[in-house]
């Protein structure tokens, strides 16, 4: 029995310092592990375009990427507060609810004749308003968010119904509706993307290069560890649930002019799509991990993928299936490929002594 | 409390009574929302008297019966501290492949429309379990996934063609519409279904398994639990349940089109989380979650009733959801602060 | 299972080893328990005690070494074999279902049951009721297990051995959270469990403890195991002379310095059933320690000057200036740093990478233009890896690649870059390897050497008699007494400790 414990280890692996070794086996860097994903999103990203072009001849036109982009645009919008308060371990299921509330506050005060500027800024403010209620009871309260933004999202969506039962009728003002549904004179760029490209550049340098956009990592991935290095982790928490109200009632203005009408129903079913999305770009469910050009390249693969399957007449269910099959994967790959390194792992224990040999011990 | 018991000691005896109380007040949450129930059910009646009438009582009744019936399922799912988004698309896809069945096979024995709907859904609850466990994802971002996939699927299956009545026999909708005593039987279904539920939930070890689950999952893995097991049953009975409300789902409405199911997954959800469920699990009871389906309904029904405006239903869903988590977590606060002081108190001593 | 002669071990350890990775957590881990006895495992941290105790517990399986239960060999393959074989553990973090009651968390898996299997819930309520009445306690078996004490849910988890049948039972601590009338049911109902015949082996810091309760003693060190002696035959200083394996004083660095300026001044702090009417101060060039047993409050002492608890009453000022209180930023700002108890939650964020956990709290003055500059940011890391001496793979790697050591260097790297006028370390050495240990140490003496103020937490008497200029003594949120470096010894230190008045004698 002796023997074998003499054999047990090499000298080599004494002493308490971590060998090169020990540290490369037990995880690859993060970012390399991002990188990763965000390559196949790349990839991904250029198999839909092949595949759009193959179906059809007049798909690399403007006019593509023009509907591509006005169809994803406000789901792009408010994909990127979504993005942060992800990273930070939290979810927001109420941001299509409030998308329709902002929309029917702003449609209520137009049809009932105040200026269209107060009406979206009365829109901009009931964003701020729910956001900070949801913000409230999730940092403040310690309620889950989970749970408080299903609570929210029929809230919202039925304030909307109380105050505009009826889809509104009178149109907007002209000089603004076609901010809706022309792109920006002289390219073909929708406005919604516009607004969508400054906020993801805003986004990425506020998440991936400020102190505060570092400190969401932190509490995503351990609160309290970022509460004791001094970061305001309740603040923080409230004011992105502030943020995310507000900048999905901005979303919900350009949803309106898209339509040219507010309805109570708008973007009704969109919350799951706002998440889907993000989650596929990279961003672990957990807070902690992702990054914003994951998400950029998620919804790009999305509203290309749509755009090319409509070209080609596919059923809107197949691109259902796509974005399951793909969120999913985005879930799948990465886990695989753990569970994949944890067998190797197993496997090369086996290399090691054996565990306590059958041979009775010698009684004492 | 335990007076009969020799030698009490200072620690154990001071706390007792917090503990009843609490034991007490979470056995209020079913009793609390029944009691809600009657007031609004009242105050409806006053308000209109044909509230109270048996055709408007076995209508609410009738609503709330599939919401009810998916709160058993999602119950057992969140216990262990996950989620089944999925379910609103395994009504709808399960609804559709029964109403096809009676559609193309014309004469299919009544019983084998369960049987298909119960199918159907325990194969997406078992794809749902299957990938939860076996390849430890969360199952927020699985059934998210599912909710798409299988809503997809469905669409690829309707293709545009409706289920209409004609194709549904006679005696499958009788189950929609018949009563017994008053009592419509779609909705005596949904009640032997809870209370088997409720029963089973408090009364055996494996059902036991899915609370010491979801209320520490390391401890239960310490235990000896089977847990990856455990959560893959839960997430097979939520499915099945989903497969059994499609096939309800025709016999009420005898109708089938692609959004059929669509957004129940929350309006399932919120209900659990009212009745008490708490959504990181380990606690709550399948009666709870149950009456909370009936209470919302009974609250949409009420303002419809009192010519309100049905369109309050949604805003006043969102509101009492969000008090009763609120509500939920005052108490708990509340619990534990009088635990310390208590505790500070007998440090003193 | 075989019945066991009364003078046949219960169970034997031969040097089982286990190893994680290139760490050897154990190098010969060996225990023999026979009936009736109470058997102390004694050793430091890192020595290998908790790695022990798994293996018993079926969590670890060893690499080599043989364990025999009852007369019969055995390999256990999980937590349910050892339990199978009669060995139960208690864990110095109890494992219950807060959701659930007490007697359901006695019966979890094994509820008794009537005809067609249902849970039999009186039946299951008496038996725990019985349980309990054995161990000469009261606790109500339908309550739900949370709000539980920890001494409670010890009793909770003690009953669940009893009921299981455990003839060992091992716990890993278990008095460390304990209040002193805790402490003694505690070892009531190891005295019962005892006269039943099982063999009761735990875990201990407290020496005094281990001399009221035990018969013998095992001694670990570095993993390995050191001796086994009936407890009459060995004395305190034989003990700690085994445990640690060199001379006290030869491990801890003492440069004599001058106390100066206060630096912290603590006037009459108090916060409901944490700590009341706590005042001290520290000045440059000391080291203060705060000793107790744990659950007295000195973490909650420490948190709550550094602001990450709240306090109601008294001021805390730092130079001279009030600091507002539950505002840690505001703490930071005027000089506080805190390297924090638990270093794995609360020290590190240990899935970032290195030097972005040295850099965590200096994120502000790291950014130009509100821009964080990545280069100043490698920088800080790579001049503090540098002068802690700390070993790395790469500073990109995650600090969850480090061993607790160099961990610690982390964090004390993270708080040092801010160039702190104050350094509140709460347990500075806990789980490091010994050569890491001295390292600390050092480090810390050398700071205050070059006149930082230093408030230092330890559960190691060692470490507080060898570092500290002066100690105080919190026993149950109350400062119970202030010691200078003379008079500070074990005994002065556990006596104030246990709420003795320091005048009286036992």
């Amino acid at each position: 029995m002796s023997e074998t414990a003499v054999h047990a280890e090499t000298p080599r692996d004494s002493g308490p310092a971590p060998t090169y070794e020990g540290v490369d086996t037990a995880r690859p860097p993060r970012w390399r592990l991002a990188l990763r994903w965000e390559t196949a999103l790349v990839a991904i990203l250029l198999l839909t375009l092949l595949i759009g072009s193959n179906g059809s001849a007049r798909f690399f036109t403007g006019t593509t990427f023009f509907f591509a982009g006005l169809n994803i645009g406000e789901i792009a919008i408010m994909a990127l507060p979504l993005l942060m308060i992800v990273l930070i371990g939290e979810i927001d299921l109420s941001v299509a609810a409030m998308l329709a509330l902002s929309g029917a506050v702003m449609g209520v005060l137009w049809q009932s004749g105040t200026s269209f500027g107060v009406a979206v800024a009365a829109a901009l403010v009931t964003g701020l308003v729910g956001g900070a209620l949801n913000g409230y009871l999730i940092a403040y309260l310690g309620l889950p968010s989970i749970a408080v933004t299903i609570g929210s999202l029929t809230l919202f969506r039925g304030i909307a119904q109380i105050i505009l039962p009826n889809p509104t009728t009178t149109p907007f003002p002209t000089e603004v509706a076609t901010l809706g549904v022309l792109p920006i004179p002289g390219t073909q760029v929708p406005y919604s993307i516009a607004v969508f490209t400054v906020l993801a550049v805003a986004t990425a340098t506020f998440v991936h290069a400020t102190p505060s956009g570092r400190s969401l990592y932190a509490i995503g991935l351990q609160p309290e560890a970022a509460e004791f290095a001094g970061i305001r982790v309740t603040r923080v928490r409230f004011e992105l649930f502030v943020l995310s109200g507000l900048v999905c009632s901005l979303a919900g203005v350009l949803f309106a002019l898209k339509n040219s009408s507010a309805s109570y129903s708008a973007g009704f079913g969109l919350e799951l799509t706002v998440v889907a999305v993000v989650l596929f770009g990279g961003v672990s469910i957990f807070g902690g991990r992702g990054t914003v050009a994951g998400v950029v390249l998620s919804l790009a693969i999305v509203a290309v993928l749509q755009q090319a399957l409509t070209q080609q007449q596919v059923q809107a269910e197949v691109q259902n299936i796509v974005t399951g099959g793909l969120l999913l994967a985005s879930v799948l790959v990465p886990n695989a490929a753990a569970a994949g390194r944890r067998v190797r792992t197993a496997l090369r224990g086996r290399g090691r002594p054996a565990p306590p040999p059958p041979t009775p011990a010698p009684t004492p | 409390m335990t007076a009969t018991l020799p030698r009490p000691t200072p620690a154990g005896s001071t706390r007792t009574p917090v503990g009843a109380r609490l034991g007490g007040l979470l056995r209020a949450r079913e009793t609390g929302i029944a009691l809600l129930i009657v007031v609004v059910f009242v105050a409806a009646t006053v308000k209109n008297d044909a509230f109270a009438s048996a055709n408007s009582i076995q209508q609410l009744l009738l609503g709330a019966s599939l919401i009810a019936l998916l709160t058993v399922g999602q119950t057992m799912v969140i216990v262990t501290r996950n989620v089944d988004l999925s379910v609103g698309s395994v009504v709808g896809i399960s609804a559709y492949v029964v109403g096809m069945t009676f559609r193309d096979h014309p004469g299919t024995p009544i019983l084998l429309g369960f049987v298909v709907g119960i199918a159907v859904g325990a194969f997406f609850g078992a794809v749902n379990g299957a990938v939860v466990t076996l390849f430890r994802v969360p199952s927020l971002v699985v059934t998210l996934a599912g909710l798409y996939v299988i809503r997809g699927l469905d669409g690829l299956l309707v293709d545009g063609v409706i289920i209409n009545p004609q194709s549904i026999p006679r005696g499958f909708q009788r189950i929609g519409f018949e009563t017994v005593l008053g009592v419509p039987v779609l909705f005596l279904l949904v009640l032997v279904v809870v209370l088997v539920a409720a029963y089973a939930m408090r009364s055996f070890r494996s059902a036991r398994d899915l609370y010491a689950i979801g209320s520490n999952p390391d401890a239960a893995e310490l235990a000896g639990i089977p847990t990856q097991k455990r959560v893959f049953t839960a997430f097979l009975v939520s499915g099945s349940l989903a497969g059994l409300t499609g096939a309800l789902f025709v016999a009420l409405f005898a109708q089938v089109d692609v959004t059929a199911g669509r957004g129940y997954e929350f309006l399932v959800v919120a209900a659990v989380v009212v009745g008490g469920v708490a959504i990181f699990g380990g606690s709550g009871t399948v009666i709870g979650a149950a009456l909370a389906a009936v209470l919302l309904n009974t609250i949409d029904q009420a303002l419809v009733s009192s010519r309100i405006s049905g369109f309050w239903t949604d805003a006043i869903a969102g509101a009492l959801l969000l008090a009763a988590i609120a509500f939920d977590r005052s108490l708990s606060l509340r619990i534990a602060r009088k635990l310390r002081t208590q505790e500070g108190a007998h440090r003193d001593v | 299972m075989a019945t066991a002669a009364p003078h046949d071990p219960l169970l034997v350890l031969d040097r089982a080893e286990k190893s994680f990775g290139a760490v050897r957590a154990l190098v010969d881990g060996s225990i023999t328990l026979y009936p009736g006895e109470a058997h102390a495992l004694l050793g430091e941290n890192g020595a290998g005690k908790s790695t022990l105790v798994k293996i018993l517990a079926g969590v670890h399986q060893p690499d080599a070494g043989s364990l025999v239960v009852g007369g019969a060999p055995v390999v256990f393959a999980g937590p349910s074999d050892a339990r199978d074989a009669g060995v139960s553990i208690i864990y110095q973090e109890p494992t219950l279902f807060p959701d659930l009651t007490v007697a359901e968390n006695i019966y979890m898996g094994r509820q008794p049951t009537v005809a067609g299997r249902r849970i039999d819930r009186r039946a299951m309520n008496a038996a725990a009721r019985e349980v309990f009445a054995r161990l000469g306690v009261v606790l109500d078996p339908s309550r739900p297990a949370r709000g539980l004490s920890v001494a409670d849910q010890q009793i909770v988890e003690i009953a669940k051995a009893l009921s299981l049948n455990a003839r060992v039972l091992v716990m890993d601590e278990p008095t460390a959270a304990l209040t002193g009338v805790e402490v003694r049911r505690l070892f009531d109902v190891m005295e019962t469990l005892r006269a039943e015949g099982a063999a009761v082996m735990f875990i201990s810091h407290r020496l005094e403890e281990v001399y009221a309760s035990c018969q013998r003693v095992t001694i670990m060190r570095d993993g390995r195991f050191v001796r086994t002696a009936p407890i009459d035959e060995v004395t305190v200083d034989e003990i700690i002379r085994s445990m640690v394996g060199r001379d006290l004083d030869a491990l801890f660095p003492k440069t004599t310095t001058e106390p100066g300026q206060v630096v912290l001044d603590v006037d009459g702090m108090s916060e409901d059933g944490v700590f009341s009417d706590i005042s001290f101060q520290v000045r440059r060039g000391e080291i203060v320690a705060l000793a107790g047993l744990v659950g007295a409050g000195r973490s909650e002492v420490a948190r709550a000057v550094f602001g990450i608890d709240p306090r109601t009453t008294g001021t805390v000022s730092v130079l001279g200036e009030v600091l507002p209180a539950h505002r840690p930023r505001a703490a930071m700002a005027a000089g506080i740093a805190l390297v924090p108890e638990d270093r794995r939650q609360q020290g590190l964020v240990m899935d970032l990478p290195i030097d972005q956990n040295m850099a965590l709290a200096s994120l502000g003055r790291l950014a130009t233009g509100g821009l964080l500059r990545r280069s100043a940011e490698r920088k800080l890391a790579a001049d503090w890896a540098r002068r802690l001496q700390l070993k790395f793979g790469r500073l990109g790697n995650p600090a969850s690649t480090l061993s607790g050591g160099n961990q610690q260097k982390v964090v004390l790297g993270k708080w040092l870059s801010r160039d702190p006028q104050l350094l509140i370390i709460d347990e500075p050495t806990r789980g490091i390897d010994v050569g890491t240990k001295a390292e600390v140490h050092r480090i810390i003496d050398s700071l205050v050497a070059a006149g930082m103020a230093v408030l230092m937490i330890s559960s190691e008497l060692p470490e507080v008699l060898g570092m500290a200029d002066r100690v105080l003594v919190l026993h149950e949120g109350r400062i119970t007494a202030e010691l200078s470096r003379a008079d500070a010894d074990e005994d002065s230190i556990m006596r104030a400790a246990s709420g003795l008045t320091s005048g009286a004698t036992a």
